[in-house]
């Protein structure tokens, strides 16, 4: 469990992306977070907003979008997904395949909200 | 509202210093192994054995990964191996910018194998790229042979699997059979080494098979036969 540290990375990507004085308008930070991240995303969102909380950054929260385990067999052109972790095709059962996603760990976007959203 | 594109991988830090570090070893000519698996698996006594087995004709440095106290270090000492203990105070696992450091303490002068031993632990060690050659997953028969299903992460990330304690296989619950044909459905290149620290049974298999890819002066490794995942 190493969520702690991912959270502070996330932290300093986001102060390294967002000017200073805007940091309190972040809002939402995306993560892709794939199967085999080897993080669990609701223990990363508590690491956040507690170390978050009470800086610039505390109405920020993180959104995140899973990304499947996905496999593609080179001997049969068949794409498969699980979440076990198997590469082993099942439909031809040839061990020729290629993790094509699920292990992403990846801040994709920030989302501020500007001055003018707030008058609106 | 405005968005900021950002596409950055949360552990680019740790690979930033992985790269640096696997140039640093290819400089120096030296074949680097991640050495994981649970705790009590067997890694250290592997490790024992590894290094009697070249007894000084092949020169091997060790960092050893361990939550709390240097006894591994100890252990190892008393090979005459340069070695250096990396203590993480609670750290789950060891990165790339603690290896870097620990280099700093290693004399390496005349070594071809670095083995790091990582922190017990099948979980967490297997995102972090610490600039190794191959992970290489220990996995023993009193752990049973479903491990490779629960912990799928470490043996994909693995290119070779060395099955311990092979000499308590008559009174453990685990079928060498299930154990290495869950471990292929994980990851079908897995090299398969079957090991008892006790008896000694397969070190010499496994060592020579490390021996063959360890750099020579050239810097070419003969044969590779696995590939970095």
């Amino acid at each position: 469990m190493h969520e702690l540290s991912v959270a502070q990375s996330i932290l300093d990507i986001v102060h390294q992306s967002v000017p200073q004085d805007e940091l309190a308008d972040v809002r939402i930070v995306r993560v892709k977070v794939g199967t085999f991240s080897g993080v669990v995303a609701d223990s990363l969102d508590f690491c956040f907003s507690a170390i978050s909380a009470e800086t610039p950054l505390a109405k920020a929260r993180l959104e995140f979008e899973h990304i499947p385990f996905a496999v593609e067999c080179r001997q049969c052109q068949k794409t498969f997904e699980n979440d076990i972790g198997f590469v082993v095709c099942p439909v031809c059962g040839g061990v020729d395949t290629a993790v094509l996603s699920g292990r992403e760990l990846q801040v994709t976007e920030i989302e501020l909200e500007n001055e003018k959203d707030k008058i609106a | 509202m405005s968005i900021i594109t950002v596409e950055r991988k949360v552990l680019e830090k740790n690979d930033e210093i992985a790269r640096r570090n696997r140039a640093t070893f290819s400089q120096r000519h030296l074949f680097v192994i991640n050495l994981v698996s649970s705790p009590g698996s067997g890694k250290t006594s592997i490790l024992e054995r590894t290094l009697e087995y070249f007894n000084k004709r092949v020169k091997v440095a060790v960092i050893e990964g361990d939550v709390q106290t240097d006894f591994d270090a100890q252990r190892i000492a008393r090979y005459d191996a340069p070695v250096v203990q990396i203590v993480t105070n609670g750290g789950c696992h060891l990165d790339a910018k603690l290896v870097e450091d620990a280099l700093g303490s290693l004399d390496l002068t005349g070594v071809k194998l670095l083995i790091i031993e990582n922190v017990g632990n099948l979980v967490c060690p297997s995102n972090y790229d610490l600039g190794e050659e191959m992970k290489v997953v220990v996995a023993s028969t009193t752990e049973g042979d479903d491990k490779p299903l629960k912990y799928p992460g470490m043996f994909q990330h693995a290119s070779v699997l060395i099955i311990n304690k092979i000499d308590l296989l008559p009174y453990v619950n685990c079928s060498m059979n299930t154990l290495k044909r869950n471990a292929l459905q994980i990851n079908p290149s897995l090299k398969v080494f079957e090991t008892s620290c006790t008896t000694k049974s397969g070190i010499a298999e496994w060592c020579s098979w490390l021996e063959q890819n360890i750099h020579h002066e050239d810097g070419e490794g003969k044969d590779i036969g696995a590939t970095r995942r």
